[in-house]
Parts: structure tokens; C-alpha cells; sequence
């Protein structure tokens, strides 16, 4: 059997679901648009069922394209009709719920009615007659239940089990409307409507409108304590991400550089090894060592949402972001880019209109990630000279500082173009509800994590994989047997320098890297990235940072032969000083490292997020159009920089 | 008298939703000829607003509280 879960939105349907289906439960997406299917299994008396999970709407016809989903599948695509619908219905709600309720109910198919009573456990402010309700919808199953505390599963599960016959009762005699026949389903929505209202009273004995959610809001959406309260919200959350992923992520960082350490002493020399040690694992690391950051940024997104507070935020955000084309929950995404750009994009999600979304996505990467940190720092120490500005102020820390700003600026500056340019079908509208505050579920925020973390893994993981493997074939191959010349030349020299062990390998190394077809490509574009002030060296870095940015400091450590200590890079910097070009002039002034600075500041170089963007937007041609503006703005603002303080 | 140009605490009961493509939808939502609101608060700004319908809270724009004609109670 197939069922379908159905519900307005802020019903606890997911609570529902999560309880149904615990961890049998993946994500897929519905056939041609951007919706996510939540698909899992319910076992009933030892046989598995398939639960599909609809996006949350108010009635069966849609406002949006995402709605189309529910009306599709329920009426337009046979062979997609569930056998039979679950529909949460929210009991402190009543009224405006039972609209989609008899709008489903009249669809024919068996349902079952799930009473969720969280409100009322928590206020007992008002009650439902379960008897008249009954009345009013004969054929219905209707069974209880507190999904936030894990109450009525058996219940659901037993109804499921000897779902009501459908015999041809109807709420309303008239045939469901055409999905576009906007007169019908209004005429109609009336109708429900009205009869609704006829029952409303006598299903309810009346509610008290004491409301401790308002006392909050009076606080929360305060012209100034409201944005002073979700900058500290912000604060804590990036404070947080920040501290506590960082000891994973430097674990999991060193466990990987010990296991290729490992594999490549165990392992018979050969092609094999230098795959698996140089190309896969460090790959696969690459890939891991995000999932900090993913899991603790949607542990918080999640709390946010599922305590109300974000619709909040959205409430006075909105007016502020609007004129860009943004959403106000594009603030959420944004502000996560600043850590990093991938669950930023997938954090998106919760943006319903398309353009508004789209929009915040593709400006997310000019967000100044934590992946520049390391160009930035290196970049600073060489080239910005220590110095303080108005007697106080570090100019390298300004120069720090200005980046983000830089990013900040550009990302808002091309929403706004953007907004300009992206057509839209309809007119944007806010019509959102603002739930009552709840306490976060554990069970729902751990299942949210691992949800997006597992989204990660498979999906963006296989494209940062696959590069990562392109880049090391690139930098260990090179055209006939250049590169073992290259290498063998560096060994005579090395050994007429009476270098020691670890110098010979490293000149070796650095000599290999620039015969292979990686060095190649960087002599290759060295006329295109002249202009900016870079020699071929810079080059093989830009190419090899496509991987990830932080790769840059890497490569530049193996171009210039010096051990890469992870910290300063002392050695690494008395070598990018002492660099000259061919007629003698230093490689590295403030001109070429601002221009650098810049480049990296616009450009989209990360394979990661990129896989992301693909992911979230469902096609090639959104990711594609980010690598073309961002990198068209990075080789302007690079070359203007250059030329300014040449 | 338009939903947008009511002030917070009032109470008003919805009259009339002229013709415009988000009339369904608004209906979906609660706004019904007849409904009483009570205006709860504004964002910073005057936009949007939040309303309360029968207990519940809804946010929406001034475009499309321009969208509502109220009359007001008491």
C-alpha cells in the first residue's frame, strides 16, 4: 500500500512522520520540480508500506509551482494516486484546517484524520467534540494524537490497519475544481468554507485567547530589541560553529594526512598507491572534514525553526531584504556562508518563492567563507606591511576586515542585479504563519541533521571526489617523460647543492609539479592572468584551488619546494619575498597580493559548493552561470586592483 | 478602509476582498468576509504586518493588506 501524509504546514507533520518512519526514510525528489519527496516504510502487522510526504499546503490547489505537487499526484496522475491519506490536523486550528481536510475527504480515497493536540496538551485552552467530528465526516478514520511526545503511534498504526470503506459520502456534492479554473476552486473555497463555519462552534467548546506567544513577540520583533536579539542569536550560533567544529574538523583533517601518510609507506609503490594516498584519501577527507560545520549549522537552523523563532526573523527581515530580491530568510543562508557556502546554499530551503531563493543562492559564495582564511592570512602577511592606522588599528587586520566587507557588499549588490534580471512568473507575496513558540524535539533535530549531512556525503561528495582524483592525475602526470627528466635533473642539482634528504624531495616535487599537465595549464593561462599581475606559478594554485580555496596554500608550498608547516609558513613566505620575475622585479608587491586577494574574494572556486548549487537547483545551468559572473568579477575587480596600485 | 492602514491593537472585521489573483489564496488563509482581526504588531519599519484570525497569527505584506477591506469594531 502507498500512503500519503498530508497537512497544513506548522501541524507537527513531520513530528508525524518522523514518528511513522524513525530512520527508514530517505529523500528524493518529485519528477520536475525542486520539491523534495520525503519517502519512507511503516510496518504494519510485519508488512512494509511506502509513506510519501507532501509538501505542507492550505488547500488542494496551488499558489505556487511547488504546490502542484499534491494536486498531481492526488488527482491528475493515476498512476501516482496514494491508496489511501493521512492527514495531521493541527486541533488548536481547527477551522482553517479542516478546509484541506474536506477538500481531501472528498477525494474519495479511505483517510484517516490525525488529531494533533499539542496546543491543547500545553494550554488545555480548548477541546474538540471527536464525536461530532465524526459526524461531520462519516467515512473518516479519525484517530489522536501528540507526536512531540511520541503519542498515538500504535493508535495510527492500528487505524491504518482497518481504514474506514469509502462508500461515496461527500462534505460537498460538487466535483473537485480544475487545477488553473481559479473561479471555480473560489466559488468553491467559499462554499467549504461557509459550511464550516455553520459547524466550527458546536465542534469546539470555546478557546481562551490567552496568548504567552504574543508577550514574547513584543519583544522579539522590537524595532531594536528584535534586531539586537537575533544579531546576539547570530553571534552565538557562528561563536558556536566556530569553537566547537573546530576540533572535529582538525581530528578528522589529521587522521586523513596520517592515514595517505600511512598508505603510501605500506603500499607497494606504483600507481595504485599514489591514487589511493595522493588523490582518494586526502579527497574523501576533503569531503568529511565539512560535516562539522553542516551538522552543527543545522542543529541551530533546526532549533530556529522548529521553536517558531525563525518565522519571526522572516517578520522582520523582510521589509530589509526585499528591495534586494532577497527573502527575510535569506538572512540565515547568508550569514552561514561566512562559515561555509554549502550549508548556506542548502540552508536556502527554506525560502519558498523560487526567484527569492534562486537569488540567495546564487549570491551565497561572495560570502567570505572560512576556506579564504588561509589565502587571506598568507596573502596579508606578505604583501601588507605591519603598520597601525589612527595611532590604534592594525592595517593587516583592516585589510582582514575589508574582505569581508568586500564579499558582503558584492553578494547584495548582485542580488540586486539579479532581481533586475531573473523574470518571474508571479508577483512575490508574504502570507506567512507566525507559530506559537514550541519546545525543539530532540528526535527531529537529530533526523534534520543527519538528513543534510547525508545529503552532503552522497551527493556533493561525488563531485568533490572526482575532481579532487582530475587534479592529482593533472599535477602526477605530464606529457612523455618530461617529468621524470624534470626530476631526475633535480636530483644532480640537488646533489651538487649537497642538499639534505628532505630538500632534495621537496626540489624534486616542485620540479615535477611544473612539467606535469597541472603546470602545463598554469604556463598556458599565464597570458590571460598577466594582466592581474601573476606568473605561471600563481597559476598552477588558481587551478589546483578549484578542489577547495585552501588548496592554494598547499600548492604554493609545493611550487616554491618548502615544507608546508600548516601554521606560519615561514619558509613559505621568505620564498613568495624573494620571488622575481624575469626582468627582476619582485613577483609578489602589494599590487599583485591585493589583486590575488581580490580574485579570491569573488571567484567560485569550490568544486563543493558548486555540487551543491547543482543539487538545490536541479540543473547545471544555475552552478554554471555562478562559476561565469563570480569569475568574471574576480578577473575585473583583480585587474582593476592591479592597475590602481601598480 | 484598506487592512493596511490599520494601527496595532485594533480590532476590525473583514468586509470585502476586491477582485485580485491572491483572493483564493487569502480565503485559504483565513480572510473571510466577516472574519474579526486584531492587528498584533508591526515589523520595524510599518512592513509587514501580523494579524490575529480566530487564534492564529498570520504575517503579511502591506501590498497585500491593501488587498483587504476591514471595517472597524468598536
Amino acid at each position: 500500500m502507498k500512503f500519503a501524509l498530508l497537512g497544513n504546514p506548522n501541524t507537527g507533520k513531520s513530528s508525524v512522520f518522523n514518528m511513522l518512519t524513525g530512520l527508514r526514510q530517505h529523500v528524493g525528489n518529485f519528477p520536475g520540480v525542486t520539491v523534495d519527496k520525503k519517502n519512507g516504510k511503516i510496518e504494519l502487522n510485519g508488512i512494509d508500506h511506502e509513506l510519501v510526504d507532501f509538501p505542507g499546503t492550505y488547500s488542494i490547489y496551488p499558489r505556487s509551482e511547488d504546490e502542484r505537487v499534491v494536486y498531481n499526484h492526488l488527482i491528475v496522475d493515476e498512476g501516482e494516486r496514494p491508496d489511501a491519506l493521512i492527514v495531521v490536523v493541527d486541533a488548536s486550528n481547527l477551522e482553517r484546517n479542516l478546509l484541506l481536510f474536506s477538500q481531501l475527504y472528498d477525494l474519495q480515497l479511505p483517510i484517516l484524520m490525525v488529531l494533533n493536540m499539542i496546543d491543547l496538551a500545553e494550554r488545555s485552552s480548548q477541546s474538540v467534540d471527536i464525536q461530532k467530528l465524526q459526524e461531520l465526516f462519516p467515512e473518516a478514520s479519525i484517530v489522536t494524537s501528540n507526536a512531540r511526545v511520541k503519542l498515538g503511534k500504535d493508535r495510527i498504526c492500528e487505524a491504518l490497519d482497518k481504514l474506514n470503506k469509502r462508500s461515496g459520502n461527500r462534505f460537498l456534492q460538487e466535483e473537485i475544481c480544475g487545477i488553473d479554473d481559479l473561479e471555480c476552486q473560489e466559488w468553491e473555497t467559499r462554499v467549504r468554507i461557509a459550511k464550516i463555519g455553520e459547524h466550527i462552534e458546536a465542534l469546539l467548546t470555546r478557546q481562551v485567547n490567552e496568548n504567552v506567544s504574543e508577550k514574547i513577540d513584543k519583544i522579539l520583533v522590537h524595532p531594536i530589541w528584535g534586531y539586537l536579539i537575533f544579531g546576539g542569536v547570530l553571534l552565538l550560533i557562528f561563536q558556536a560553529i566556530y569553537s566547537f567544529a573546530a576540533y572535529p574538523m582538525d581530528w578528522i583533517d589529521g587522521s586523513f594526512v596520517a592515514l595517505s601518510g600511512w598508505l603510501s609507506d605500506t603500499l607497494p609503490a606504483g600507481i595504485f598507491s599514489e591514487l589511493l594516498s595522493q588523490g582518494v584519501v586526502p579527497g574523501i577527507g576533503g569531503v568529511v572534514v565539512f560535516i562539522p560545520q553542516i551538522a552543527l549549522l543545522f542543529f541551530f537552523i533546526g532549533i530556529l525553526e522548529e521553536s517558531g523563532y525563525l518565522a519571526r526573523v522572516v517578520f522582520i527581515m523582510d521589509r530589509l531584504m526585499r528591495p534586494l530580491g532577497l527573502n527575510g530568510k535569506s538572512v540565515v543562508p547568508l550569514m552561514s556562508s561566512v562559515a561555509c557556502a554549502i550549508p548556506g546554499v542548502m540552508a536556502a530551503r527554506t525560502i519558498s518563492d523560487k526567484k527569492e531563493r534562486l537569488n540567495t543562492i546564487l549570491v551565497a559564495p561572495l560570502m567570505s567563507c572560512s576556506a579564504r582564511i588561509p589565502v587571506y592570512t598568507l596573502l596579508i602577511a606578505l604583501v601588507i606591511p605591519d603598520q597601525t592606522v589612527l595611532g590604534f588599528l592594525n592595517l593587516k587586520g583592516l585589510v582582514l576586515l575589508g574582505l569581508y566587507v568586500l564579499g558582503t557588499v558584492m553578494a547584495l549588490l548582485v542580488a540586486v542585479i539579479l532581481n533586475k534580471l531573473i523574470r518571474k512568473s508571479d508577483k512575490g507575496f508574504l502570507l506567512l504563519e507566525l507559530p506559537g513558540y514550541k519546545r525543539p524535539r530532540m528526535a527531529n533535530l537529530g533526523l534534520l541533521v543527519w538528513e543534510k549531512v547525508k545529503v552532503f556525503v552522497l551527493d556533493a561528495g561525488k563531485v568533490i571526489l572526482a575532481i579532487s582524483i582530475v587534479l592529482w592525475a593533472l599535477a602526477s602526470y605530464g606529457p612523455s617523460d618530461e617529468m621524470e627528466n624534470a626530476a631526475n635533473e633535480a636530483r644532480i642539482l640537488s646533489q651538487e647543492l649537497n642538499l639534505n634528504q628532505e630538500e632534495a624531495d621537496q626540489l624534486v616535487a616542485s620540479k615535477k609539479l611544473e612539467h606535469s599537465y597541472i603546470g602545463h595549464m598554469g604556463k598556458f593561462i599565464e597570458p590571460v592572468i598577466k594582466p592581474l599581475g601573476y606568473d605561471w606559478k600563481i597559476g598552477i594554485a588558481l587551478i589546483s584551488s578549484f578542489a577547495a580555496r585552501e588548496v592554494f596554500v598547499g600548492s604554493m608550498a609545493t611550487i616554491y619546494a618548502v615544507h608546508d608547516d600548516g601554521e606560519t609558513n615561514r619558509t613559505l613566505l621568505q620564498k613568495m619575498k624573494s620571488e622575481r620575475h624575469d626582468n627582476g622585479t619582485p613577483v609578489y608587491t602589494l599590487a599583485s597580493g591585493l589583486s590575488l586577494m581580490v580574485f579570491y574574494a569573488f571567484a567560485m572556486m569550490c568544486m563543493a559548493t558548486l555540487a551543491v548549487v547543482k543539487r538545490e537547483t536541479k540543473s547545471w545551468k544555475w552552478p554554471l552561470i555562478q562559476v561565469g559572473y563570480m569569475g568574471m568579477l574576480a578577473y575585473l575587480g583583480a585587474f582593476v586592483v592591479y592597475i590602481i596600485f601598480k | 478602509m484598506k487592512l493596511s492602514k490599520i494601527g496595532i491593537g485594533e480590532r476590525v472585521k473583514v468586509s470585502e476582498l476586491p477582485q485580485s489573483a491572491l483572493r483564493v489564496k487569502l480565503l485559504e488563509m483565513g480572510l473571510v468576509e466577516g472574519r474579526e482581526l486584531r492587528l498584533m504588531f508591526k515589523a520595524p519599519f510599518g512592513d509587514p504586518i501580523a494579524v490575529d484570525i480566530n487564534g492564529y497569527m498570520l504575517a503579511l505584506r502591506l501590498d497585500e493588506a491593501d488587498l483587504i477591506d476591514v471595517v472597524q469594531l468598536n
